[in-house]
């Protein structure tokens, strides 16, 4: 088996650096088993959030030789075995030790979202046709690399103002929902930032669920924010009828 | 959150060649756009016998009565608003001529970024009233196609009927697969089972749906063939080039 060199970032809030272990390379063989390998071996204190190891609970998320991804994701043979493999923690949340990071911050976001409310008198009988859409957005896995990879968050760090498309998909499955009553419109634009987001789609090529966030969530979510905000003649409609 | 000497790390981790990925978008759209404009202004050679360059389509005040300039600057404005505030090439010059971001989890040198929500950038909202009046514009377009058939012997097809034809389809696939058509025509209906035309409002969201994903294709090749077929007028009016008779 060839070995491979792998530099992981070594370190916690207060700095670190990248620290190199060989590991041989088996047919099959992801980046978290390259990971496995060198704790049982070479450094078992080597700081690694992992779950499932099966793409499904999202908790291995790193960046590998600069790119997002679910490291249980990401097959060693996919990578140049030539040169080094990086693998450093996600930019954009503080580092806790090694490749772990603190996304408490995700949660703060969440909780600012109105849940699930319905209408007053549902008819809780739905049809697929209207629950079609939602249903993708169900699909993700907090994995958090869409928030990673978003460069409002990665190199403006607007952490305050914007909610990072994680949230743009779950405001989207809310407001999209058939039998939900409540508008998040407005917490979309005032609380959430959606105008910081410049549609270059980097969260949807990253998304391992594949969900199309940019089109499918993001920008239904910014016309609906226009149809509210920016459009004249729906605003002098809405008028008109009493709204 | 990271310091300067992990973001140095990242920096340095960030391996393959970006760039590669925005020099054709560099390429393409600046060179239709330095095109367009030497064409806009030209204001010669975008018509011979049944023919009329999209450009100057519709063709307005041309023998200069109130207008003493090249008669395409008084329309290009539609399409080029239309395009220009389009969420596919949005997403195509904020990577590649504002490197903003240059690709993805790639360096960015912009501090004082906000987004869609200060001018000039705030415009972009406006696509919508853009789309409105595309629909004037592929009517004409459309009629132009149509009369390219009409030769002054009667009727006929040259080259540069199929050249404006398959141009005014690209242009109809790329106005059909607009995002804020789709949001227009169903998207934005939260139910609808519930809706008035629930069931026609769901096909026609489906529809736009299916060409939505092949949004970027249809802009790409709708851009080309725009050009193209002004290129093709313009080198038959010049004599250039004889058009080719099919039919």
């Amino acid at each position: 088996m060839p070995d491979v060199l792998l530099k992981i970032f070594r370190g916690d809030r207060e700095g670190g650096q990248t620290a190199d272990y060989q590991v041989p390379v088996a047919p099959g063989m992801v980046v978290l088993d390259a990971l496995h390998h060198v704790q049982k071996h070479q450094a078992p204190d080597l700081a690694v959030r992992w779950n499932c190891k099966a793409g499904k609970c999202g908790s291995c998320s790193a960046e590998v030789n600069g790119r997002p991804r679910l490291t249980c994701k990401t097959r060693m043979d996919s990578l140049p075995q030539d040169k080094p493999i990086t693998i450093l923690p996600m930019k954009s949340f503080p580092v806790i030790k090694d490749l772990v990071t603190d996304v408490s911050w995700n949660y703060k976001v969440n909780k600012k979202i109105p849940g699930f409310t319905p209408k007053a008198g549902t008819n809780w009988r739905m049809q697929q046709e209207d629950i079609d859409r939602v249903q993708e957005f169900r699909k993700c896995i907090e994995c958090f690399l869409c928030q990673n990879v978003c460069h409002v968050l990665r190199e403006h760090d607007k952490h305050e103002q914007f909610g990072g498309p994680r949230f743009f998909v779950r405001v989207a499955g809310l407001e999209m929902h058939p039998l939900d009553g409540v508008s998040r419109v407005g917490l979309l634009k005032k609380e959430l930032g959606l105008g910081l987001c410049n549609i270059t789609k980097c969260c949807t090529e990253v998304c391992p669920e594949e969900i199309h966030i940019t089109d499918n969530a993001i920008i239904p979510l910014k016309e609906r924010v226009v149809d509210e905000y920016y459009d004249p003649v729906l605003r002098l409609v809405r008028k008109i009828r009493g709204g | 959150m990271a310091s300067a000497s992990q973001t140095a790390a990242y920096n340095a981790a960030r391996t393959g060649s970006w760039w590669s990925q925005i020099i054709p978008v560099v390429l393409g759209l600046g060179g239709f756009s330095v095109y367009a404009t030497f064409r806009a202004f030209e204001g010669a050679l975008f018509q011979w016998g049944p023919y009329l360059s999209p450009f100057y389509s519709p063709l307005i005040d041309v023998h200069h009565r109130y207008w003493p300039y090249s008669p395409a600057l008084l329309i290009l404005g539609g399409p080029l608003g239309f395009r220009a505030t389009c969420y596919y090439y949005r997403k195509a010059y904020y990577r590649a001529f504002f490197l903003d971001p240059p690709a993805c989890a790639a360096p960015e040198r912009r501090r004082n970024y906000a987004g869609e929500t200060r001018f000039p950038f705030i415009l972009q909202n406006v696509h919508r009233y853009f789309m409105y009046l595309a629909i004037v514009f592929l009517v004409f377009l459309w009629h132009d196609a149509i009369k390219a058939f009409a030769f002054a012997e009667g009727f006929g097809i040259g080259l540069g009927t199929l050249v404006l034809l398959v141009n005014v389809i690209l242009l109809t696939l790329y106005f059909f697969s607009c995002h804020s058509l789709r949001h227009l025509v169903g998207g934005k209906l939260d139910c609808f089972s519930c809706a008035k035309a629930g069931g026609m409002r769901h096909s026609s969201w489906r529809g736009a749906s299916l060409l939505n994903e092949h949004h970027m294709l249809f802009a790409w090749s709708s851009l080309f063939s725009v050009g193209f077929a002004d290129f093709y007028v313009r080198l038959v009016a010049s004599g250039a080039i004889r058009d080719l008779r099919l039919l």
